[in-house]
């Protein structure tokens, strides 16, 4: 079995949202770059954890971006896979780096393809579905589990309400969210590994993206808490009802 | 022409659904041209209502391989539809259905998508879409290139206008429907819980609630407001509530009206996934929890006590009104 897993770069969690060149660009001065969470916590776990219990299973990960990509596919290596491919270039849109990822899935043929649900920066939740109708495979998203026997997998996942319980035989686009997998610190083993395995370099397919950022906005800082007397929640309830117009 | 996706589930039209026909209503106005609404399969509901959100016409595709849900035969449907009634604009609502397809319809007609957009785009100059980014903490402004133009609207972002006197007619579209392969094998649906992301008031529980035996006094008041229930990461994490509450950066993004936050200190990753809602409400021991800074209302004292007396509070308001 062969599993692509899409890999991410995108600001820590906790890191300053700020943007310079006149709200045009992200201001990454200081700012802490991780592997997007959804990606690293829960589709290349899985896809490791699927590997464990069948050692003939290859794993290679990819990212589009350019050479400062480079220390997150690392670190993404030393938690696991075999292999990785960065296409170099910088991502314009989503549809431009799905159709990147196309490319190369469309020569590797894989069995599994793995993205996590969005990136928690532009929040696209694009890549799986994009990628998906690019090689005309079966999408899955939003999966809470993920098995497989044989080349059928039976995978849970979100719907509005609840979840729903599919089978589908591979090849099969699945994006991935909490539930899937359990977070995994990478090892010293797995780090000095890391080190030695192929990180192929590749040039970019020639695409166009669809769409552009023109400018990013804050938004209006909050008036200001209005603290209520823990003795006088009445009070919060008529607020909540006569200014608010919440209740 | 501006084609809304009818999204349904159990025979019904969904809210998220009336959300975006009213976008797409609003979207026809704005650009002087008409708005249909485009069904794969069938509803109970009457679809001649949804004239009454300014929906002039609902292209219908039944046929038998639309009885369940196939995203990659969805997508392939739904592109050939918007396709040959030539729609040049197309949305959907980011809900679970539209995370699905929206991408793979935008990907098969090349026309540029903006997901999670949260208002009608700006198109003096261009087509500019304002969609929530780095998980609500800023806004981006995306313009689409494209000919034909994708948006897929955040829940709870675009106020549901009806009360118009159109009767919508229903015309069958004939598209070929290819075969699928994902076959269904089981539903689980949390019955009687209000969906989170539809919500328009979700009452959350943090650590402060010291355990999942206490979480009684809040589903009282969420039964009492009719509002969804959510936690943050650390309840979800230690399986005090089902994982699928876990409201925050990596978990669930929710938009309501009101979000009423008890027992929650408010770490970054958490006020990410709830700084969308336009009120909150933060009750807490600790007045130095950061929760309060991104609040319209807080009180600083004892859940325990608080949140009984909150929901005799709002018994009483509705008793009288």
């Amino acid at each position: 079995m062969k599993i692509l897993v899409c890999i991410s770069k995108t600001p820590d969690t906790t890191a300053k949202i700020a943007f310079t060149d006149g709200a045009k660009k992200f201001d990454e001065s200081g700012v802490q770059w991780i592997i997007n969470p959804y990606d690293e916590w829960y589709a290349l776990v899985r896809a490791i954890e699927l590997k464990e219990k069948d050692p003939t299973t290859i794993i290679h990960l990819i990212t589009v971006g350019g050479a400062d990509a480079e220390p997150i596919i690392r670190k993404a290596l030393a938690l696991g896979g075999d292999e990785a491919f960065r296409i170099n270039t910088d991502s314009a849109d989503s549809f431009s780096i799905a159709a990147q990822i196309a490319a190369v899935a469309n020569t590797e043929k894989y069995d599994l393809i793995f993205t996590g649900k969005e990136t928690i920066d532009y929040n696209g939740a694009s890549i799986g579905g994009m990628l998906a109708a690019l090689i005309d495979a079966p999408y899955i998203p939003l999966a809470t589990a993920f098995n497989i026997e044989g080349t059928t997998a039976t995978i849970t996942r979100e719907i509005e309400g609840g979840e729903e319980v599919v089978t589908v035989n591979h090849p099969v686009v699945v994006s991935c969210q909490k539930g899937v997998a359990e977070q995994r610190i990478p090892n010293m083993r797995g780090i000095m590994a890391a080190r030695t395995k192929p990180l192929n370099v590749i040039e970019p397919a020639a695409v166009e993206a669809l769409t552009s950022i023109e400018s990013f906005e804050l938004p209006a800082p909050k008036a200001g808490v209005k603290l209520i007397s823990p003795d006088n929640v009445e009070e919060l309830v008529r607020l909540l009802h006569e200014e608010a117009k919440a209740i | 022409m501006v084609l809304v996706y009818i999204d349904h589930q159990d025979n019904q039209i969904k809210k998220s659904t009336l959300e975006a026909v009213s976008y797409g209503a609003a979207l026809a106005k704005q650009l002087g041209t008409e708005v249909h609404g485009l069904l794969l399969g069938s509803v109970n509901d009457d679809l001649a209502a949804l004239g009454a959100y300014e929906l002039k016409n609902v292209y219908q595709i039944n046929d038998s391989a639309l009885a369940h849900f196939d995203a990659q035969v969805f997508v392939k449907t739904i592109a050939a539809a918007a396709t040959k009634v030539g729609a040049t604009s197309i949305v959907f609502s980011h809900n679970q259905t539209g995370k699905a397809l929206c991408a793979g319809v935008s990907a098969l007609l090349k026309a540029g998508l903006v997901t999670g957009a949260i208002a009608l785009p700006n198109t003096s100059a261009g087509f500019v879409v304002k969609k929530s980014v780095f998980s609500g903490k800023a806004f981006a402004n995306v313009s689409i290139q494209t000919a034909v133009k994708i948006i897929a609207i955040s829940p709870n972002s675009y106020k549901v206008e009806g009360g118009a006197a159109v009767v919508a007619t229903t015309t069958p579209l004939d598209i070929a429907v290819s075969a699928g392969h994902v076959n269904i094998t089981a539903v689980h649906k949390t019955s009687g819980e209000i969906s989170l992301t539809e919500a328009d008031i979700v009452v959350s529980g943090g650590r402060g609630l010291k355990g999942p035996e206490n979480w009684g006094i809040l589903l009282d008041l969420a039964k009492e407001l009719g509002a969804a229930t959510a936690c943050s990461r650390p309840v979800g994490d230690a399986h005090w509530r089902p994982h699928h509450e876990h409201v925050g950066q990596t978990g669930v993004q929710v938009a309501p009206n009101l979000y009423i936050a008890i027992g929650i200190s408010g770490a970054i990753q958490h006020l990410a996934g709830v700084n969308r809602s336009k009120t909150i409400v933060v009750i807490n021991k600790d007045p130095e929890a950061p929760f309060f800074k991104a609040a319209d209302y807080g009180i600083v004292g004892d859940a325990f006590e608080l949140v009984p007396q909150l929901t005799d509070a709002i018994k009483k308001m509705k008793a009288s009104a």
